[in-house]
């Protein structure tokens, strides 16, 4: 078997879907794939998975597609997928392991490290071929996202975790051929240590609808309270968008977590980002720094953002939002008159 | 419950990007003028997260760091927050070691220390944002780990955690010895009393050394040399940012307005 040979991708489904992270990945996975002349898989782990995935995958640029279908993968979980990821790649021996930046990416990559006694560079912005040593540049966002930092290594596996919506999805063709590959899971219930007694979560909540949203107004720590993020509200609503926070505002009890965009929150990239009462710290740049307009309100002429902003107005929220709001209801209901 | 609480002294992350310089030579951050170095906000929500175990079911915690001399202030910090003891892994060359030489140093000094039910971490550094060492300490001592906790409770002997999932929330019990790493949704990390702050400063902290360890230098220095830092630098941002100015704040906002309705995709 050939060693340190081609990327893996460990792909990520939902309800037998790829998800948009997985696409980027093998999108980046295939470029990199062509310049090393190697080929690109993907791995589907689930339980009870309907086979319409694998193609897909095909279609979207995989070579090969290993499916390991198990009861115990059912929902991620460290010891299963760790293990099931740990044998595939001892059996592959792939060149570079891609995941995303996800949920599951940032809990598995690094036991898959360290198990592999590789080495790992997370949330990764940039990746590209050292032209003489072939070795993967990875690049990745450091102190808080103030500045970038690119790593490379000689230990194999190469591994890198890839921030969402920072790679370009791949292009579908389905005339594109490969190969689906069963693979065994080989996993025991007596490795799994940790047990999920229950989930609560809200796929259709305010964190699901943020991370779709095309038009975000996102409030800081000027914001100042809860009751103040009303002015926010009432533009989202004019504009069909919504409503997200930096850290403060969730630290200090203002606005529900799950509403938190940066580093460590939501990773979004609307038509039209409004950042109101923020500083534009680089942590928060990081959650939003590829929207394609970004509008900055803040009473503070010096304040990062409007280094970041296309777009700004140096003044109290509390006084522009409603001008905003207003402004935007009238020629909005006038549009629709004529 | 005895607990260890891994904690990292980083430089100041509220520095305002302004004030954050490189030196591209000799990929290092300039530590800003007069701004003393922190602990690491995600750690000290992992102290926050040990004090509330020992607040709620008693226990004892020992705070780790590894770093030179300077580092102890990260160790009294936690210790006037309400930690019982201070350990600093002392290692000038820390500075240059990536995630697998500092877990591989961390699990070397957990075990000399031993009999440790819990073992916290923040979720990341606030320097290098790496992400890894949590989980690389529970890999190498063979723990389970569970990451991003934002509540702890011991009910029937078994630890359940509120793990941060993208829509809410999972709980997951886990067997005791384990690891976690800690989340800014835990909650606002409790301000040091005027008390604490007195007993930290007279508090004795207790000094490890590598070899005191076990550590195998060799296979540490050819560790640190496993990873390469090819460039530290900082983007440019080009961006030239339109203000809307006028004679007063209603007719900028009316300006602006138009701008967002030329944006606005819906």
């Amino acid at each position: 078997m050939a060693e340190d040979k081609d990327i893996l991708v460990c792909g990520e489904l939902l309800e037998d879907k790829m998800t948009s992270v997985t696409l980027e990945l093998l999108g980046i996975g295939r470029k990199l794939a062509d310049e090393l002349g190697e080929e690109l898989g993907v791995t589907f782990m689930g339980s009870d998975l309907n086979g319409t995935a694998p193609p897909e995958g095909i279609a979207f640029g995989a070579d090969k597609v290993y499916v390991v279908d198990n009861p115990l993968l059912k929902d991620y979980q460290t010891d299963s997928y760790v293990a099931v990821m740990h044998k595939v790649c001892q059996d592959l021996k792939p060149n570079i392991i891609l995941l995303g930046q996800t949920s599951m990416g940032r809990d598995l990559a690094p036991r898959l490290a360290f198990r592999l006694e590789t080495r790992l560079i997370m949330d990764c912005v940039d990746l590209k071929i050292d032209p003489q040593t072939k070795l993967l540049v990875r690049t990745k966002p450091v102190y808080g996202g103030n500045a970038l930092a690119n790593f490379i290594s000689e230990a194999k596996p190469q591994m890198a975790t890839v921030r969402t919506k920072s790679m370009a999805a791949a292009e579908h063709n389905p005339s594109r051929k490969g190969e689906i590959v069963t693979l065994e899971g080989a996993l025991k219930p007596a490795m799994i240590r940790t047990k999920v007694i229950a989930r609560m979560e809200d796929k259709e909540g305010a964190g699901r609808r943020l991370e779709v949203a095309d038009v975000i107004v996102c409030g800081g720590r000027g914001i100042g309270s809860a009751e103040n993020f009303a002015y926010l509200e009432a533009l989202a609503r004019v504009l069909n968008g919504a409503v997200g926070s930096t850290r403060p505002p969730c630290d200090l009890g203002w606005i529900s977590t799950e509403l938190q965009i940066g580093l460590s929150g939501k990773v979004i990239a609307p038509t039209l980002y409004i950042g109101v009462a923020l500083s534009g710290s680089s942590a928060h740049l990081a959650g939003f720094g590829n929207s394609k307009n970004i509008i900055a309100i803040n009473t503070d002429p010096e304040a990062n953002i409007f280094r970041v902003a296309h777009y700004g107005i140096v003044g109290d929220f509390k006084k522009v939002l409603p001008v905003i709001t207003e402004t935007c209801k009238k020629t909005m209901s006038s549009n629709r008159s004529q | 419950m005895n607990m260890i609480v891994c904690v990292k002294q980083v430089p100041d992350p509220e520095t305002p990007p302004a004030g954050f310089k490189v030196d591209p030579a000799e990929k290092r951050v300039i530590p800003p003028l007069g701004a003393a170095p922190v602990i690491s906000p995600f750690d000290e929500n992992a102290v926050e997260a040990a004090l509330r175990v020992k607040d709620n079911y008693g226990g004892e915690i020992t705070a780790l760091t590894m770093g030179p001399a300077s580092a102890e202030d990260v160790l009294r910090h936690a210790i006037a927050m309400g930690v019982d003891e201070g350990m600093l892994l002392e290692s000038p060359a820390a500075e240059g070691f990536d995630s697998f030489a500092t877990a591989y140093s961390l699990a070397m000094a957990i075990k000399k220390i031993g009999a440790a039910d819990l073992i916290l971490c923040g979720r990341e550094a606030a320097d290098w944002n790496a992400g890894q060492v949590g989980s690389g300490i529970a890999e190498l001592l063979g723990l389970p780990s569970v990451t991003l906790v934002k509540n702890i409770e011991l009910m029937d002997g078994m630890l359940k955690m509120e793990r941060v999932i993208p829509d809410g929330f999972e709980v997951v019990e886990v067997t005791l010895p384990a690891l976690i790493t800690v989340t800014n949704e835990l909650g606002q990390p409790r301000y040091p009393t005027l008390k604490g702050v007195m007993a930290a400063t007279k508090k004795e902290i207790t000094v490890l050394s590598m070899q005191g360890i076990g550590v195998d230098t060799s296979k540490l220095s050819s560790m640190s040399s496993d990873l390469k830092l090819l460039d530290l630098f900082i983007p440019a941002h080009e961006r030239k940012c339109h203000i809307f100015e006028a004679d007063n704040l209603e007719e900028a906002a009316t300006a602006l307005t138009s701008k967002i309705i030329e944006l606005n995709p819906s």
